[in-house]
């Protein structure tokens, strides 16, 4: 992204119109602007709920990491406070997010739960992008028979039911988190890969991959060196949308109790504190990892969409 | 064939006098579900070492399929007849694996759109050692000297800065260059250029023309200029073969075609050129109706029914390819430019012309 604002009036002049917006081109229709100053005026940005989202995730995501080392309680102690009288205790200085009815501490949970929260959401991706996304590429880019059978493999996936085949593998394996981000990943085998093969398709007709071929380049340098770094980008942008789909997805098979069996999930937190008692005496046990869970959610997707806006439009004008 | 015979093409570049490359009567046609498409039918033509040839033809008359062909770049839902020899090698319908040999190395391409035709995500600099690394086995340093020696070459100032630049920095042209350096990279002995100023500013246009026609001189390689543009060809080619639905209707050193042109269609194509001299809000002369269907083409002459001098035969028996006066020049036409026929015609026709009904005012005095 730094070469657009890197060099400042050189070769450029040919594309800059496209790349512009509509009040950038109502400037160059009103008054004369030089062409390198409007094209700074226009030049576009993420915006600021874009690093707000950001900013949240990381915040997330470094504290799950570091969750071993941070001064946290332990998730699993029943900390009886006998001034407090019984569990679960409101949220207090000593209990930031209150505890549950084991007295055990929501904060330091909600922080446990994100690390495997996450794992599975970026395990389920992974699996999805490495999966969906070459099969896809190999069935958009060689065409033919083996296009015919992937995409027959995805059109599978697409209609059976996501949660009956949850159910299943969860049932007939283990609730490990293994098999937990796997049953994910599968599941976002077939969305990903229609994506990476509709834009393989794209881009495969574009002239420069005749011409690399035309160079000489064989089959799989066309597509790892031509294809794939074009694929990726729309690709990494639905990365983080997938997230959040598993993220949530992981929380619907918990509240199944299908979820990870050992260790805390956001999940499995909101489900022990949505019995009906819970909601009404101490509605915090489930609105602590509800939040969080929202809030990540909601930074997924507004960071994954905001940025699948701003390639989209430099794809344009490309 | 397991392998391509490296010391045939080796044996090529010996004998610079035989045809670097050789049509005998090349046919590509298509299976489509409304039937045949006859894109290619029956083109023979040579080319010679260092000569540059122009095909041109209006879209759709088979110059870009032809160069296709040429290439190996096909579908395979192409259907392929006849032969086509380079250096003495017959490439056509060879597998894409045994053209990798000869493609970048032998034959290479400069296509339409520039804008296209080089990949966004990757640095200038990568796209051009890229090749280098692969067919000349350079290592890094030196394929990267080679590459800011070969922008040099195509006029591209500050070529170092442009290696690390990616395609969205560079202009139109800037980029046509680009991509004229990269098909360059490794010495191709045959180089096609399909159409490659059309998407460009008039400007830039003869610039490119004229760094491609530079390096052929410089390297004494073969250019096939595919254009749809007389005007471009004129002044870059040594022989221009005209194409119209699928066939070959005349071809001719490019002297002897602008001074004696024997196809009326050549002819329309000519006057269909912008004249500067003529008065401002001059009618363009255009040639009236669509190129032929090639799944069903028309029974006689192919240009006949746009054919403003075609009689009766034309529409019921298709000419063949005849040897004009001179021993180089070929067309296919029952009633020539300039055959008695064709001149009572023309006297005709501006009969109709001086009689003010204003068609074709245009060119009329040519």
């Amino acid at each position: 992204m730094s070469d657009i604002s890197s060099s400042p009036i050189d070769e450029r002049n040919a594309d800059i119109p496209l790349a512009s917006s509509l009040e950038g081109i109502a400037h160059a229709v009103t008054d004369h602007v030089p062409e390198g100053e409007f094209e700074g005026a226009t030049k576009r940005r993420l915006g600021l709920g874009f690093w707000f989202a950001v900013g949240w995730l990381v915040t997330i995501i470094l504290a799950a990491i570091l969750a071993p080392y941070l001064p946290l309680k332990d998730p699993m102690e029943n900390i009886i406070v006998p001034s407090e009288g019984a569990p679960p205790y409101s949220p207090s200085s000593q209990f930031w997010f209150g505890s549950d009815q084991d007295a055990r501490d929501m904060f330091s949970r909600t922080i446990w739960g994100a690390r495997t929260s996450l794992t599975v959401g970026v395990a389920a991706v992974l699996f999805g992008m490495l999966v969906g996304g070459s099969l896809g590429m190999i069935g958009g880019y060689f065409r033919g028979t083996s296009d015919r059978a992937i995409s027959f493999v995805f059109l599978i996936l697409l209609s059976f039911p996501a949660l009956v085949l949850a159910i299943l593998i969860t049932s007939l394996l283990d609730r490990s988190l293994l098999t937990i981000s796997l049953t994910l990943g599968i599941l976002g085998v077939a969305p990903v890969g229609r994506v990476s093969r509709a834009n393989t398709i794209a881009y495969s007709d574009r002239e420069f991959v005749t011409a690399a071929r035309t160079l000489g380049a064989k089959h799989p340098r066309i597509i790892f060196r031509e294809l794939l770094p074009n694929v990726v980008i729309p690709m990494s942008a639905l990365a983080l949308l997938g997230m959040a789909v598993a993220i949530v997805a992981e929380g619907g098979l918990a509240f199944l109790g299908l979820s990870v069996e050992s260790g805390v999930t956001w999940g499995i937190l909101i489900q022990i504190g949505s019995g009906r008692r819970e909601l009404e005496a101490a509605p915090w046990i489930a609105m602590a990892p509800i939040a969080v869970l929202f809030f990540t959610v909601l930074s997924l997707n507004f960071a994954g969409d905001r940025l699948r806006a701003y390639f989209e439009v430099k794809e344009t004008a490309l | 064939m397991t392998e391509l015979p490296d010391h045939t093409l080796a044996a090529t570049r010996t004998h610079p006098e035989a045809p670097l490359l050789v049509l005998d009567d090349v046919k590509t046609h298509f299976k489509t579900e409304r039937g045949l498409v006859r894109a290619v039918d029956g083109v023979s033509m040579s080319v010679q070492r260092g000569e540059s040839v122009g095909i041109v033809g209006e879209s759709g008359s088979g110059k870009t399929v032809l160069s296709r062909t040429i290439m190996g770049l096909l579908p395979s839902s192409a259907v392929l007849d006849g032969s086509i020899t380079f250096g003495g090698l017959e490439i056509l319908g060879l597998p894409s694996k045994q053209m990798r040999h000869l493609w970048g190395a032998e034959m290479s391409m400069v296509f339409q759109n520039p804008l296209n035709s080089l990949n966004p995500v990757m640095k200038i600099g990568k796209q051009i050692t890229e090749p280098l690394k692969l067919h000349l086995d350079m290592d890094k340093a030196n394929a990267r000297e080679t590459a800011v020696q070969l922008l040099r070459d195509v006029h591209i100032p500050e070529p170092e800065r442009r290696l690390g630049q990616y395609p969205h920095e560079l202009s139109g042209g800037m980029r046509q260059r680009v991509m004229i350096s990269i098909a360059l990279a490794c010495g191709p002995t045959l180089l096609f250029a399909d159409e490659p100023t059309t998407a460009l500013d008039v400007t830039v246009q003869a610039q490119i023309l004229e760094v491609i026609a530079e390096q052929r001189r410089e390297r004494n390689m073969s250019v096939i200029l595919v254009t749809h543009d007389l005007g471009v060809v004129a002044g870059h080619t040594d022989q221009i073969a005209v194409m119209y639905g699928g066939k070959l209707v005349e071809r001719a050193p490019t002297r002897t075609l602008f001074a004696n042109m024997k196809m009326p269609y050549t002819m329309s194509l000519m006057r269909s050129i912008p004249d500067l001299a003529a008065p401002s809000h001059t009618t363009l002369a255009t040639i009236a109706g669509r190129p032929p269907d090639l799944v069903n083409p028309p029974k006689g002459c192919n240009f006949a029914p746009r054919c403003a001098y075609a009689r009766a035969r034309c529409h019921e028996e298709e000419p063949p390819l005849v040897t004009a006066d001179e021993p180089d020049h070929e067309y296919a036409c029952w009633y020539p430019v300039g055959s008695p026929e064709f001149a009572s015609r023309d006297e005709e026709l501006e009969s109709v012309r001086v009689g003010g009904t204003g068609v074709a005012p245009n060119g009329g005095d040519r």
